[in-house]
């Protein structure tokens, strides 16, 4: 009994605060959206905004359960969470249903599942129990290879569900590495290949890699011309020169032809706007014509006239930005900012190692998420379909965003005891 | 373990930095996008883009010499969008509009309940006048514009049901066709229908800004993601104009059907169904109305019954008995039946004729125990072990012909016939309470053997060519270039020799030329013809009058069947009209005759002849 007031009083309310707060905007948005004047209650279930009504509440059962959970349940079951989870990706591929395009979810009578989703915490317990394991030392290649397999196998199998966007996620674990020791070099490398890919898509390979080899040979004038720095040099041009080449053949020959439009579409090679950037320029449309101060709630016609396809999903932010204009996605990117800042600093003050990587493992996906979604309905990056954490529709995606934040909740809150 | 933690304790800030970077590029991105550039704004005082979508021009349709039968007229819907619609002069709008205050709220609860941001159809089809009087003061009525639409208009009365109708489409056409919205226009029958694709077109948008006034800005953007529409490809039938009004005056105040095919080609030259009905009866804001008026009326003239009715050919049948006969071997030019005339058994002959006849004579006479005995003698062949095997393959020859099968066409709605196989004989008389004598009516063509008007034109024309046919078909070629229509230059050849058709042929010729011949008063001078008379019984009235032919018999120009209903024989009635059809296609112009005149007053709708 006292350990419960205990765990009560030490929860980081601001936490839940700013969860709860998300949670709300993201249900009237919905509820914009999909406004349907025959049914104008937002409790009406048959709706989508009372049916995610219905999810935000059993969204908090979850995490109540979560936090009555003693925290070293998570770490100690960690691999088996993780087992059960890569079993679910292989089943869902064999015997799941195909909802748009993809083959990722179970359907039980009315309601479906995404393993994928719940797949995302799994990892993240797993990698935090893996880094935490004696002499794990990611300077090492063979852990390094390893933490690889452990993060790559989920995406592998995600990507043959053909849900590219959730198989994407799992890159953000870079930065989990990353503070746990990883070099610095692989995210400068990681920033270089994706200005190389852009530049590799926009312009011809072939000058893409002249100018690298321009490039180098002015910096080994530069350099003194030193005998010693040419065999680096030829060596980083190879390299170079491999990733130009093998980025060039996968992007003909690996992607499905709308995804290639896509990727033309961002990167200003292609203008398509009633076509496969037909979304995109909406979306653009919508949140343009916000405005400073917005339209007003449930005023925005662009988002009435149903121009922006999966408006209550992947493209929620239209909505912010249509009615709520620019002080509404201050609010919601300052929110979302609040909240990964807060997540980091409360992953610092952990004793446990174990809690801190979660933690980490947590801020990288809700900051992936972010980053794409709203990076996608502004034109910033290639229109992928992955969910606005809190925000979009959709029971799955609030469900394993409930548990992933909640499992951190606790540990956080048992931070004081004894290790 | 501590002195490692601490060693990259430092990169938490580089991690926090990477956040606020991002969220500081997106909040850039954003102030650009909703605050500084204009592009993507719509103006502060509640400008709306109006999306307007710009209707193609439907195809037009052409007979085959080129005679205009289809265009287009413009009409103007007026639009609303409920949610802009504030503070406006409601009894001007509906002085200008012609509708009273009540009918307007009523248009206007409708309008809203499809939806408050979405333009819906307030008035269709504006007269020109009325728009000019609503186009000065529309700017007074926020929330409401107009849109050019097209009307169909049909310079002549004739070929309605070819030409089919259009209507505003349905929830169904909705869900299974993206192309549509509420509101559009869809071809509903005939070739309107079958060739719905090739008509519509593509329809464009334009987008355009409107201001509070509801007054127009000019278009977004310059026009950067605006569509232009693109014509529907025109259509040049098969018809023949002239043969298909003359028709149509032929068989004016009589029920039944026309349809004339030029044997070489499959080409379709005119198909008239009677009672008909003025095309411009279907179009417009009276569409409704009439449409209930006319699928009201007891003479059914929305059916076509050129293909859609069901007859029993009745003797037309019999030079498909001759070739099937031949092809068996058990039936040779010599083969001699005699007849008993009204005495004979088991079916009688209806008029009196010399005993025996021979083949061609009987064609000529169409003798009933003659084709009788052809049947029986098909059927009770030894190399049968059943009467059911032996029944399936003869009706397997009959539907070589065409009989029982859809024909491979466009003109939609087209019903297959009737010739039932044996497991309908076997359930209604048990599989060994029936032989050749039972089914003895359907060896004169009566009984459960049906053919539309249009099968039935099919057969004279696969006699016209000796064997085999085209599909017929409606549509000659499509597009301003008049490319052909190939798809239907199938030829389907039937399994018998060429002389068995000329000896049917033979017997043919004779009932125009013979002295005893069925149509033998109904010859016309320097066209040799050919044909076959038929009295079709129906058990729920008088019987219907059937006529086959095709002329000229050595170099067939067009081969016809004609059916009117509940007028009796077929030499009255059947047999002149496509006489005259055949002598109007081939001739083009002639001096009025007595039987035209007869046959142009006669009234036929209520007359219910005698059973005989």
């Amino acid at each position: 009994m006292r350990e419960r007031k205990a765990i009560l009083y030490n929860i980081d309310w601001s936490m839940i605060l700013l969860f709860l707060l998300m949670m709300f905007f993201g249900w009237i948005n919905i509820y914009s959206a999909v406004f349907d004047e025959s049914h104008s209650s937002i409790f009406d279930f048959s709706q989508r905004y009372g049916k995610q009504l219905i999810w935000i509440l059993a969204a908090l059962v979850l995490g109540f359960f979560v936090l009555i959970i003693d925290s070293k349940f998570f770490s100690a079951f960690s691999y088996i969470f993780y087992g059960l989870s890569i079993f679910s990706l292989m089943a869902v591929l064999a015997i799941g249903t195909e909802i748009a395009g993809s083959k990722s979810w179970f359907q039980f009578g009315r309601v479906a599942i995404q393993p994928s989703e719940f797949a995302k915490f799994a990892t993240a317990l797993a990698v935090a129990k893996y880094l935490t394991g004696i002499n794990v030392n990611l300077s090492h290649f063979k852990h390094i290879f390893r933490l690889g397999l452990m993060i790559g196998t989920p995406a592998v199998l995600i990507l043959l569900q053909g849900d590219m966007g959730s198989a994407l996620v799992y890159s953000a674990f870079i930065l989990v590495l990353f503070r746990e020791g990883l070099s610095g070099k692989v995210l400068v490398v990681g920033v270089i290949a994706i200005a190389l890919f852009v530049f590799t898509l926009l312009i011809n390979k072939f000058i893409v890699m002249g100018a690298i080899l321009v490039l180098l040979i002015l910096v080994f004038f530069m350099i003194g011309k030193q005998k010693k720095s040419l065999k680096w040099l030829f060596i980083i041009f190879i390299a170079a020169s491999g990733f130009i080449y093998s980025v060039d053949y996968a992007f003909e020959n690996f992607l499905m032809p709308h995804q290639k439009k896509r990727i033309n579409i961002i990167i200003g090679k292609e203008h398509d706007p009633k076509g496969d950037g037909y979304n995109l320029n909406q979306s653009k449309i919508a949140i343009g014509s916000g405005g400073f101060a917005g339209k007003g709630f449930l005023n925005g016609t662009q988002t009435k006239f149903k121009f922006v396809p999966e408006q209550s999903t992947d493209f929620i932010f239209c909505t912010v930005g249509e009615e709520w204009g620019f002080i509404g996605s201050i609010i919601v990117v300052g929110l979302f900012l609040l909240f990964l800042i807060r997540i980091i600093r409360l992953a610092e003050r952990q004793r446990s190692r174990f809690a801190r990587i979660y933690g980490y493992g947590l801020a990288s996906i809700i900051f992936f998420h972010f980053t794409i979604n709203i990076g996608m309905t502004i034109g910033l990056v290639p229109v992928i379909g992955i969910p606005l954490p809190f925000f979009s529709y959709g029971g799955s995606s609030l469900w394993a965003f409930t548990i992933l934040l909640f499992i951190f909740i606790r540990q956080d809150a048992s931070r004081l005891e004894i290790l | 373990m501590h002195e490692r933690q601490n060693k990259y304790k430092s990169r938490k800030y580089i991690v926090q930095t990477i956040f606020v970077a991002i969220a500081i590029i997106f909040l850039i991105r954003l102030f650009i996008l909703q605050v500084v550039e204009n592009e993507y704004k719509l103006s502060a005082q509640n400008n709306v883009l109006r999306y307007v979508t710009q209707y193609p021009g439907r195809g037009l349709i052409y007979d085959r010499y080129g005679e205009l039968l289809v265009f287009n007229e413009a009409c103007y819907d007026l639009l609303v969008i409920p949610r802009q619609v504030k503070d406006i002069d409601t009894v001007l709008l509906c002085r200008l509009l012609n509708i009273s205050t009540e009918d307007y709220i009523k248009r206007f609860q409708k309008a809203k309940k499809y939806s408050r941001y979405k333009p819906s159809i307030f008035l269709e089809q504006i007269s020109r006048e009325d728009y000019g009087f609503l186009e000065e003061q529309l700017y007074k009525f926020p929330g409401f514009f107009v849109q050019t639409r097209t009307l169909r208009k049909y310079p002549h009365t004739n070929a309605a049901h070819i030409l089919g109708y259009i209507g505003e489409v349905n929830s169904n056409d909705l869900e299974k066709d993206e192309y549509y919205t509420q509101g559009d226009y869809i071809g509903i029958s005939g070739i309107e229908k079958f060739y719905e694709k090739d008509l519509r077109g593509k329809k464009g948008l334009k987008i355009k800004m409107v201001d509070v006034f509801n007054r127009e800005k000019g278009s977004y953007m310059d026009g950067k993601y605006d569509s232009l529409a693109i014509a529907g490809k025109d259509l040049h039938l098969t018809i023949d104009l002239v043969l298909q009004e003359y028709g149509e005056r032929l068989m004016q105040n009589k029920r039944g059907g026309i349809v004339a095919i030029e044997p070489s080609t499959g080409e379709i030259l005119a198909m008239v169904s009677a009672p008909s009905f003025d095309p411009n009866l279907l179009v417009g804001r009276i569409r409704s109305q009439n449409y209930s008026m006319l699928s009201g009326d007891t003479l059914n003239p929305l059916f076509n019954r050129a293909i859609m009715s069901q007859y029993p050919p009745g003797s037309t049948f019999k030079p498909i008995s001759t070739v099937i006969g031949l092809n068996e071997g058990v039936l040779s030019t010599k083969t001699k039946y005699s007849c008993a005339g009204e005495n004979a058994k088991p079916i009688k002959c209806s008029h009196n004729h010399e005993s025996p006849l021979d083949l061609i004579h009987a064609i000529e006479q169409s003798c009933n125990p003659y084709f009788w005995k052809v049947y029986k003698s098909i059927i009770e062949q030894d190399k049968f072990s059943t009467v059911q095997e032996a029944y399936d393959h003869w009706g397997n020859e009959v539907r070589n012909f065409g009989v029982g099968k859809i024909l491979k066409t466009d003109i939609s709605g087209q019903k297959d016939g009737n010739l039932p196989t044996h497991h309908y004989f076997d359930g209604y008389y048990g599989p060994k309470g029936w032989k050749a004598i039972t089914t003895r009516s359907l060896s004169v063509g009566q009984g459960e053997i049906e053919l539309t008007p249009l099968q039935l034109a099919n057969v004279a024309a696969i006699f016209a060519n000796r064997g085999y046919y085209y599909d017929p078909h409606i549509v000659k070629a499509k597009g301003k270039d008049k490319r052909d229509n190939t798809e239907y230059i199938n030829r389907t050849d039937l399994p018998y020799s060429k002389e068995h058709f000329e000896i049917a042929i033979d017997g043919m010729k004779l009932v125009y030329e013979g002295n005893h011949g069925s149509a033998r008063w109904h010859r016309v001078k320097g066209i040799s013809m050919c044909g076959k008379t038929g009295t079709a019984q129906n058990p729920h009235g008088a019987s219907h009058s059937v006529f086959m032919a095709f002329a000229p018999v050595e170099n067939p120009k067009i081969a016809i069947a004609v059916l009117v209903e509940n007028s009796g024989y077929g030499s009255t009635w059947a047999c002149p009209i496509a006489s005259l059809m055949i002598r109007k296609y081939i001739q083009r112009e002639f001096k009025p005759t007595r039987t035209e005149k007869k046959i142009l007053e006669a009234n036929l709708l209520n007359v219910i002849p005698e059973e005989d």
